[in-house]
């Protein structure tokens, strides 16, 4: 999903800039909110993080031939919510723009709304939809984590053929290719890191329940309901 | 004891999952990989799509710094899995710490036996 440094026209860098940073500030302001009201909570902000920073450093071979890497982002999506991933995207995506040559400072901007803004918020809506359904919260992760990271793909796609529309079929067919080495190749990783979630959250479930019971992820536990 | 049981079992059933998602991944895509380098990044696919549609297109700005070669990338990429690593451990266990010494000192009085409870909705 990196767009590469200087592959997107000057118009459409300052224009996503434009709309990634409020949700980058917001997403700052809620880091520090989180960590001074609920100090106990800090381990797992530094967890959400940690997830993203590994999984989007690890390229994974797909069924398309190619290979790609997940995002990690749906889990601390789940955990804080979406505006707190805006933020934490960005640290991620700065990190492999000046030391990898992986994406880019010119392209942060839209890289951030595909990974940062617009797959968090998609893997939060299915995690709450997983809720208002009664669905088991394994079941909610599993979808969060998948759905964050195929949408921040699909996205990205839509980003280079807006800029790229095709010279013969336009914007539909430039659409089209893009997700074609996208979308398809990204669709195993998605299931696979829906799966490594869900191994994840019961991992977290165990060690931090009253911490993911404060946060609202998890219903307390029968016996402590009293407490 | 039983639901102890269930959880491991079910904790292999993912990994093994994993597994087999990766399996099938690498044996149906070494198929379909062409050229010299099997499973080329989707973002530099992407790159070359962008230059064959639109020849004339100038890549206006170019990376800060680039690692020399594709070694050294990998191994940045390694050091950045290996800073995540260590603070995702880091923050497990330090949790898992806390519990313990919750447990030591009996703050949540009877939640100790209940440590393993069934992984459905509560």
């Amino acid at each position: 999903m990196h767009i590469a440094e200087g592959f997107l026209p000057v118009t459409h860098c300052v224009a996503w800039y434009a709309v990634s940073a409020p949700f980058v500030i917001h997403g700052a302001r809620r880091v520090i909110a989180e960590s001074r009201e609920h100090p106990e909570s800090r381990l797992l902000l530094a967890a959400a993080g940690a997830f993203t920073f590994v999984l989007s450093s690890i390229k994974l071979p797909s069924v398309t031939g190619s290979s790609s890497h997940p995002t990690g982002t749906g889990l601390g999506a789940v955990l804080f919510g979406p505006p707190v991933m805006a933020f934490l995207s960005s640290v991620v995506l700065i990190f492999q723009a000046l030391l990898l040559a992986h994406g880019g400072i010119t392209t942060l901007g839209a890289n951030v709304f595909s990974m940062g803004i617009v797959g968090p918020w998609v893997g939060y809506a299915f995690w709450v939809l997983a809720k208002r359904l009664r669905w088991n919260a394994n079941v909610g992760v599993f979808l969060a984590l998948a759905f964050a990271d195929l949408s921040t793909y699909c996205v990205t796609s839509a980003q280079l053929a807006i800029a790229f529309p095709d010279p013969v079929s336009g914007l539909a067919g430039s659409l089209a290719k893009f997700l074609g080495v996208f979308a398809l190749t990204q669709v195993p990783l998605a299931l696979a890191e829906g799966v490594l979630g869900v191994l994840v959250f019961r991992l977290l479930r165990d060690v931090a329940h009253p911490e993911l019971v404060k946060l609202g992820v998890l219903k307390p536990r029968a016996n402590q309901a009293v407490a | 004891m039983k639901n102890t049981r269930r959880k491991t079992l079910v904790t292999w059933a993912l990994v093994v999952a994993l597994v087999v998602i990766f399996a099938l991944s690498f044996t149906l895509g070494s198929a379909r990989s062409t050229g010299e380098e099997g499973f080329v990044g989707t973002d530099s696919s992407a790159t070359s799509a962008i230059q064959e549609a639109h020849p004339g297109y100038r890549q206006w700005f170019t990376p800060l710094f680039e690692p020399a070669s594709g070694e050294v990338e990998s191994g940045l990429f390694a050091l950045q899995a290996a800073i995540g690593g260590c603070v995702l451990g880091f923050a497990v266990g330090a949790l898992w710490g806390r519990r313990r010494a919750e447990r030591a000192l009996g703050v949540q009085e009877g939640a100790a036996d209940e440590h393993a409870g069934p992984p459905g909705p509560r």
